[in-house]
């Protein structure tokens, strides 16, 4: 009843091309945005700051990154954590090498190394599809993994290989206190999601679509799969080059190659599957229940025992987050197989029909 | 309807959490926070850690409290994972009053916290592992490693095997392999290796070995084809066990491979039992002290009443007595602080810091504590933040760990030079002044 979009009509192409077509949406989204710019800010704390709304941004930005490539032209990568990496060292590079480097430019130089990174490792896509392609991507992570232990040079000869940085600022601002890196973090994730969301309603986002759907047919009707395969990994590895700057330079601060192990790949393609592949809520909904979840279950079940009297150790805290976060995977892959995308949307079907089903 | 009795409970249990945390607040207590390593790739070594740390708090309770402050204990799960640490620190950091000291056992952990804990005010402990420039209390202001760190391991075992050979000039042109965790907790140890080799002319081998490490195959068939006279090892967790495995199975014999205390400890020798007689590890001090005074009151005071942590075989074992110790540094830092900031009361982790800068430890003291024969003492100061180098060997003999050495004490002429230049460059990258003494006064 309320969600309905009688009577809006739109009399120009413009406005039938607009990102929300529907008021309420814009409406929705806008309040969305306040509520994050304006009310978490009021409401959060230093903990949910800095142990859960960052992390949650970065790695949706990443994911974000991940679906372009995987959810929207179909090219299976396990080398995301390779090219976070990629984008982290080189941020970290060129912010420590050369004086007076501003953060924001060394983030975009890092993610712009990253999508060099990510054409050159995304060239075996042109031969090789499907489960081959998610290994020979694998190269890309082990690959890092070496170079980022061994050549020196990217990390500034530290002895113990591990780099930090500090004194981060933007625009003057120092980007110290948990709100800044919150605030940082969020107008970031909001420009790139405004662009990909741009990106794929656009031509490129079609042949993206169409080499998914049907490689072949898709080169019959005049798409070039080098160019859709090549910009696809590009546009990619560019966000997610991104997203391992801020995830080493804001959360971290300090980083090792293990921060963005294989362990990493895995974690940011179950976001995308579980949230949703080819939709950009997806990246949302899944990196808020891979990020939150598990630390949800960490904190709540010594809390439950709590309350029934039962003292649960430390260990068994553990190892039954670790149960039900793979019970509920499954749970969720067996009721909703396209991800908790496509429940937001049948969600909002219903809503559209509501009251009146028929 | 489920889901409003999940969310109900849910916030029933969040409501109940923070009225007890209110309820303590009130008590006077000290709060220690514990990350542990329960799961994950270190699980068998670091359950003890954490076991011994918390009997050892609750013996200090037991004995009346830090002055009569209470101390207490929550834990936090990070199976090894610097993500997770960080969660856990954030978690834990302001409960209870504020935490006095974390003590992350893991370095990867520990190099995250090192941007943190200055802008918290938290102060770190981190016996035997983080940085070891962090040495430099003029630069590290809330690092601790106390009692030592890797560059103490790595000299105190190159000088055990220089001892063995008869000499340091005997090492000239012998071959050692370095086996090494490849992370920054793995190569902490390498610039000791390297400042000895360029002084005493030995060749080495550097010899990487991926984490978590169960497979390490081509790592020994390299040391089999070069054969070097010794092995050096820097590993932790089921990466030990499984280089030692590796060892017999390509028959290099273990009287000729040291570890540091990161790789000696019975839950990576138990089960490869005689198979492993020999194999020697320097010692931080302390190693498996069934016998101390502090082992038999923990017995007797905790796990008589039925309150220990964790196994009662397991108490006394060599990680078992790193968390007690760790423990006892902890609360003795805190006694410190007491004794400037008034005894008796709660101790920010600022007026903690001061504690631990200004530990001075007698031997008085700790075979008071029960410490006797268990350790040496320890006496820190504004820029030097360890406080002792001393450190042992001991040699499995089968079933449990003997002492092979006397007290070997790390050459702090080449250590302070090291940790000094170390601690400038992160100093200067950082853009940070170092202390003045002034501020070591405060």
């Amino acid at each position: 009843m309320i969600y309905r979009e009688n009577g809006q009509f739109k009399t120009s192409y413009r406005a039938d091309q607009q990102i929300f077509p529907i008021t309420q949406d814009r409406i929705a989204i806008a309040a969305l945005l306040l509520f994050a710019v304006v009310g978490v800010p009021l409401l959060a704390d230093e903990y949910l700051f800095r142990a859960i709304l960052i992390p949650f941004l970065i790695l949706a930005l990443a994911a974000l990154g991940l679906n372009i490539l995987v959810g929207y032209c179909g090219q299976i990568s396990l080398g995301t954590g390779a090219f976070m990496a990629v984008g982290a060292y080189a941020a970290y590079n060129f912010f420590v090498r050369i004086q007076g480097m501003p953060l924001i430019v060394a983030l975009l130089l890092g993610g712009l190394c990253a999508t060099v990174v990510g054409v050159l490792f995304g060239i075996p896509s042109l031969r090789i599809k499907g489960l081959y392609l998610a290994v020979a991507t694998l190269a890309a992570q082990f690959f890092t993994d070496w170079a980022f232990l061994r050549i020196s040079w990217f990390t500034n000869n530290s002895s113990s290989g591990s780099v930090s940085v500090s004194n981060l600022s933007f625009l003057g601002l120092p980007i110290s206190s948990p709100l800044s890196k919150y605030l940082f973090c969020l107008a970031i994730l909001v420009v790139f999601a405004w662009l990909a969301k741009n990106l794929v309603r656009g031509h490129i986002g079609r042949e993206w679509m169409a080499i998914r759907d049907m490689d072949v047919a898709a080169a019959v009707i005049g798409i070039r799969p080098v160019y859709a395969k090549l910009t696809a990994f590009a546009v990619s590895s560019f966000i997610v080059g991104v997203a391992g700057g801020l995830w080493g330079f804001v959360h971290l601060g300090s980083w090792e190659p293990a921060a963005f192990s294989i362990d990493r790949s895995f974690q940011l393609l179950f976001m995308i599957i579980i949230g949703g592949l080819g939709s950009i809520m997806g990246a949302f909904f899944g990196a808020a229940f891979i990020v939150i979840l598990p630390i949800f279950l960490n904190r709540a079940l010594p809390a439950l025992g709590d309350l029934i009297g039962v003292e649960i150790s430390t260990a068994a805290v553990a190892h039954s987050e670790l149960m039900i976060f793979g019970a509920l995977i499954v749970f969720f892959l067996i009721v909703e197989p396209h991800g908790l995308a496509r429940l937001w949307s049948t969600a909002k079907e219903k809503m559209r029909l509501w009251p009146f089903p028929h | 309807m489920k889901l409003t009795t999940l969310a109900l409970a849910a916030t029933l249990a969040a409501g109940s959490l923070f009225t007890a945390s209110a309820a303590l607040a009130q008590a006077k207590v000290q709060f220690f926070p514990s990350l542990t390593g329960r799961t994950g790739p270190v699980a068998p070594n670091a359950t003890p850690f954490a076991n011994g740390y918390a009997d050892y708090m609750k013996l200090v309770n037991a004995r009346g409290g830090i002055n009569g402050v209470q101390t207490l204990v929550e834990e936090c799960e990070t199976a090894y994972a610097t993500d997770r640490g960080v969660e856990c620190y954030e978690r834990l950091k302001g409960k209870h009053g504020g935490a006095t000291v974390f003590q992350p056992l893991s370095t990867g952990i520990t190099f995250a916290l090192t941007e943190k804990i200055p802008n918290d005010k938290i102060p770190m402990i981190t016996s035997g592992y983080g940085r070891s420039d962090s040495q430099d209390g003029g630069v590290f202001k809330w690092n601790f490693p106390l009692i030592g760190h890797y560059w103490v391991a790595g000299d105190t075992v190159l000088q055990h095997i220089a001892k063995k050979e008869g000499g340091w000039d005997k090492l000239r042109g012998k071959k050692i392999a370095v086996v090494y965790h490849d992370s920054p907790f793995g190569k902490e140890l390498l610039p000791i290796i390297q400042e000895r080799q360029k002084m005493h002319g030995f060749e080495i081998q550097l010899l990487p070995v991926p984490a978590p490490g169960v497979e390490q195959k081509a790592i020994w068939l390299q040391v089999r084809q070069q054969r070097p006279d010794f092995v050096v090892m820097q590993t932790w967790g089921v990466m030990t066990a499984t280089a030692i495995k590796e060892a017999i199975a390509t028959g290099y014999p273990r009287e000729k491979m040291f570890g540091t205390w990161w790789s000696g400890a019975e839950p990576d020798l138990k089960d490869i039992g005689a198979a492993a007689k020999g194999y020697s590890a320097v010692m931080m001090q302390h190693g498996a002290e069934p016998q101390s005074a502090v082992v038999k009151e923990i017995l007797d005071k905790v796990h008589a009443k039925g309150q220990g942590t964790g196994p009662k075989e397991e108490v006394g074992d060599v990680l078992y007595m790193r968390g007690v110790v760790g423990a006892m540094l902890a609360v003795e830092g805190v006694r410190a602080a007491q004794e400037r900031y008034g005894k008796g009361k709660h101790m920010t982790g600022e007026q903690a810091r001061w504690g631990y800068e200004n530990l001075d430890l007698t031997q008085a003291k700790l075979d008071a504590l029960g410490f006797k024969g268990v350790m040496r003492p320890v006496s820190t100061s504004c820029f030097d933040h360890m406080g002792s180098a001393w450190a042992r060997v001991h040699t499995w003999d089968g079933a449990k760990f003997t002492w092979a050495s006397d007290w070997l004490q790390a050459d702090e002429q080449i250590i302070k030079p090291m940790v000094r230049a170390s601690a400038e460059k992160y100093g200067n990258e950082k853009k940070l002044q170092r202390r003045a003494s002034a501020d070591c006064q405060s």
